[in-house]
């Protein structure tokens, strides 16, 4: 297992040696001009282009690529054309709000999503079943910021239950974190709790067919520990899987959550860098996002083998 | 285990209420601070940024009208040729070191190196000499009359005083550092570029004595709280829930389809921004390429403007807009009729006619659509309707705003790359004055994109500057508008104020805008 690790973790470099190259050039083609923005709208053109010089925008593509490429090398991500800070640090003061609001995001959807696929499941074709459903139908089709305005409203605005936006983090107190978190956890989170409760259920039908569940049955086992011990661990595979998978529809997720509830995470640096044509932090999400992406992919595939006993590397 | 769990709590706690009593301003700004140096872009956020940290030698009322800031007292000499500026005493930088005239000087020429305004000046200017570390002098080779207003100019590029080491920096380089000597201090370290700056009362600032109340960049600039937040919430919609919630307590430009819902909202209060601190629309044409570099082609885009028909698309309500067939911000002290004549007609029939007599053969005109601006979007598509109803080949390009931004400097021909027509805004307040309205000028290549290029229109500015009396300088006014008007310079599509909204139970001393947002005199309640 140890070797098999160890020799994904370096699969990984050339994943994020291709990502850095298509990053890099696919940015540098695209329409937009950070010199034009920084300019301003009373600039000229010559302004514009004397700013583009001092940036280094104007050199060959080539160039700018070898030197960021060295820069990376070295650990340098380099620095925001707009604010001139380092782009580690910007991605860095961004880290804890997205973990924070995927792991929240990740314990209400996992949390709720499971056991309800499983009474789904459980009750197939009952009126349980169809409300689970039901439920999953209209939680996939309804778009995030649909929700988040409509509960923004409701618990924000009219009941003054929750704060309608920000981050607090958790040095500021638990209560204060927590709050700051509920709605856009419930925002994101029901999406993702209606495609892990329709796997969960499809998964779990599947395995409830199966000769070892109708012994378990029939040796008088209780129904929960039917279901749990026997039924939803062989079903765990499937799951998991999609779980990773949402952990990559949560990067994307995230983008507009923390922009509705204002919570100043990746999600947001990113468009707002996108938008702004500031290319050295876009590239440097970019490669974070990569290497979390192929993190996550190793921790499912790792998971394989303790849900599964068949499954060796 | 008690205990340590009580300590634990107390340690929370404390803090919490240092900061409670604390006098903290959050405001919700048009856009997020990103670049700390006002001089190295003309952005307006960057400039209200700067406006908080940095103070100014002059700063002009809401009419333009300038007042000595740091200057405590200055002479003109009788020929107009020799101003000399005495600073006020007690002036320090946000580090402890004295203001004096070697950091004025270089940060004049700085600020006069990159921005319009300040190059206009400076190109008067023959020599600026310290007397002392208080006192200095600028001599100009002609009587120029707009040396007050300029260094108290609001709006983009103010002529921020920075310390000498700043001030030297490349113009068309980033300063590292935000020490001015204004009402309050930038925590850079508080900073999160995107999200959230921070301003610290600076409490060794000494406010022009005689607590002369705020309006615009003129009067004492006393700090009004401990602390502003410039919270940036880039959904409208989140802003607007935020501020009837009381997260925030004030949003500079709450988006007009919301104003309705805000002034229902219990203690919130909208303000008109000031009465020429409204925006102006432009229809810029590239009189580089055909047909627009045949002036009969550009007259006959004049047209195919109803402002009505923009300004509903834009604003809707009639209370927050104006038809306004002027260059010059109407409701301004040069708001005149020069050359409206133009905009009377509706014709588009008689557009094409007249586009054909100018050559025009079907064309494809490249119009650049910005996707995802609140105003400038929707007058794009207005514009595109009139010209297709006319039977004008658009080739319209739709792309977001930065790529506009991006494409508009480009010379090239349309079919290389170019364009033949972008819509844009410009603040009231910049577009009142001809000196400060850049975009009415015509100086060819070194001017603003579009290049149009007309001697006269240049000649009327710097003869407006010369005026000697406020007779004269409306006179000018009138004939730089009219020529401007013939030669289409821009196309006005009319003009459009967005109050500002606040939480009055919650905060005091808000004055309107003047270019820019004022917030250093706001008071808790």
């Amino acid at each position: 297992m140890t070797a098999y690790i160890v020799r994904r973790l370096f699969a990984t470099l050339p994943v994020m040696a291709v990502v850095a190259v298509f990053v890099f050039f696919l940015l540098r083609l695209a329409p937009g001009d950070p010199a034009a923005i920084i300019a301003g709208d009373d600039a000229t053109a010559e302004s514009i282009a004397a700013v583009r010089a001092k940036l280094g925008l104007d050199r060959p593509i080539v160039e700018q690529f070898v030197v960021w490429l060295w820069g990376l090398l070295k650990g340098d991500m380099g620095v925001s054309i707009f604010s001139d800070l380092p782009v580690r640090r910007l991605i860095a003061q961004r880290m804890e709000p997205t973990i924070a609001l995927t792991l929240s995001t990740l314990f209400v959807a996992v949390g709720l999503a499971i056991p309800i696929g499983v009474v789904a499941a459980w009750k197939a074709r009952k009126l349980v079943d169809r409300l689970v459903m039901a439920f999953a139908v209209l939680g996939f089709a309804m778009p995030v910021f649909v929700l988040a305005y409509v509960l923004i409203y409701f618990f924000a605005v009219q009941w003054q239950l929750l704060p309608v936006q920000g981050y607090r983090p958790i040095a500021e107190g638990l209560w204060p974190f927590v709050e700051s978190l509920i709605l856009p956890s419930v925002a994101l989170g029901v999406t993702y709790m209606a495609l892990i409760a329709r796997i969960t259920r499809a998964s779990m039908l599947e395995v409830l067919q199966q000769d070892y569940i109708r012994t378990a049955n029939a040796k008088g086992l209780a129904t929960d520990r039917v279901l749990l011990l026997h039924a939803l661990k062989n079903a765990a595979v499937p799951i998991v899987t999609v779980i990773g998978i949402g952990i990559a529809l949560l990067i994307s997720g995230v983008v507009i959550t923390e922009t509705v509830f204002n919570i100043p995470g990746l999600g947001r640096l990113t468009v707002d860098a996108v938008l702004k044509r500031d290319y050295p932090i876009v590239q440097g999400l970019i490669l974070v996002f990569a290497a979390a992406k192929v993190l996550v992919n190793l921790l499912i595939d790792i998971s394989y083998a303790f849900l599964d006993p068949r499954i060796r590397y | 285990m008690m205990i340590r769990l009580l300590a634990g709590l107390v340690a929370l706690v404390l803090p919490l209420s240092a900061m409670a009593q604390e006098k903290v301003l959050r405001a919700v700004l048009h856009a997020d601070v990103r670049v700390i140096d006002p001089i190295w872009t003309t952005q307006t956020i960057a400039n209200i940024h700067g406006a908080l940290i940095y103070d100014t030698l002059f700063g002009n009322d809401p009419d333009q009208k300038p007042y000595p800031q740091m200057v405590g007292k200055y002479e003109i000499s009788a020929d107009r040729l020799t101003y000399t500026f005495t600073l006020r005493d007690g002036l320090k930088f946000h580090d402890g070191s004295p203001v004096t005239t070697k950091d004025v000087i270089a940060s004049l020429k700085r600020w006069g190196a990159k921005d319009g305004v300040g190059q206009r000046l400076l190109g008067y200017v023959t020599k600026m000499e310290a007397v002392d570390d208080k006192t200095f002098t600028m001599v100009l080779r002609e009587p120029y009359g707009m040396v007050l207003e300029s260094l108290g100019k609001s709006g983009s590029s103010i002529a921020a005083i920075m310390r000498e080491k700043e001030a030297l920096t490349d113009p068309q380089q980033q300063v590292k550092e935000s020490i001015g000597s204004g009402p309050f201090t930038f925590a850079k370290d508080q900073w999160v570029p995107g999200s959230k700056a921070v301003y610290l009362k600076n409490k060794d600032y000494v406010p022009r004595p005689g607590n002369e109340p705020a309006t615009g960049f003129a009067g004492s600039k006393v700090p009004g709280v401990d602390r502003i937040e410039l919270v940036w919430i880039s959904d409208p919609q989140t802003a607007m829930s935020a501020l009837i919630n009381g997260e925030i307590d004030f949003y500079e430009n709450p988006n007009i389809d919301f104003l309705p819902l805000l002034a229902k909202a219990k203690g919130v209060k909208l303000l008109k921004t000031g009465k020429i601190d409204s925006t102006q629309g432009m229809i810029r044409l590239n009189h580089l390429h055909p047909p627009f570099d045949n002036v009969k082609a550009r007259q006959a885009m004049y047209y195919l403007i109803n402002q009505e028909d923009f300004l509903r698309a834009i604003v809707g309500d009639p209370k927050y807009y104006r038809v306004c067939h002027a260059l010059l911000t109407c409701g301004g002290p040069y708001e005149n009729d020069g050359g409206s004549q133009w905009m009377k007609e509706y014709n588009p029939k008689k557009a094409l006619q007249l586009l054909k007599e100018a050559g025009y053969k079907g064309e494809p005109i490249t119009v650049l659509s910005a996707t995802d601006h609140n105003t400038i979007t929707p007058a794009t598509q207005v514009l595109i309707q009139a010209m297709r109803e006319a039977g004008i080949n658009v080739d319209a390009q739709s792309m977001d705003w930065g790529s506009v931004v991006s494409r508009r400097a480009k010379k090239e021909p349309p079919a290389q790359g170019g364009w033949n027509i972008f819509v844009t805004t410009s603040g009231g307040v910049g577009s009142s004055n001809p000196v400060l309205h850049t975009w009415i000028g015509a100086s060819c290549d070194k001017g603003l994109f579009g290049w149009p290029c007309d001697p006269e229109v240049e000649k009327l500015r710097n003869a407006f500057g010369m005026a000697a009396n406020e007779d004269e300088r409306k006179k000018i006014a009138k004939e730089l508008q009219t020529r401007a008007m013939d030669d289409v310079v821009f196309l006005p599509f009319g003009q459009w104020d967005s109050p500002l909204a606040y939480r009055a139970d919650k905060i005091d001393g808000v004055v309107a805008n003047t270019g820019l947002v004022v917030l250093w005199g706001i008071t808790k309640k």
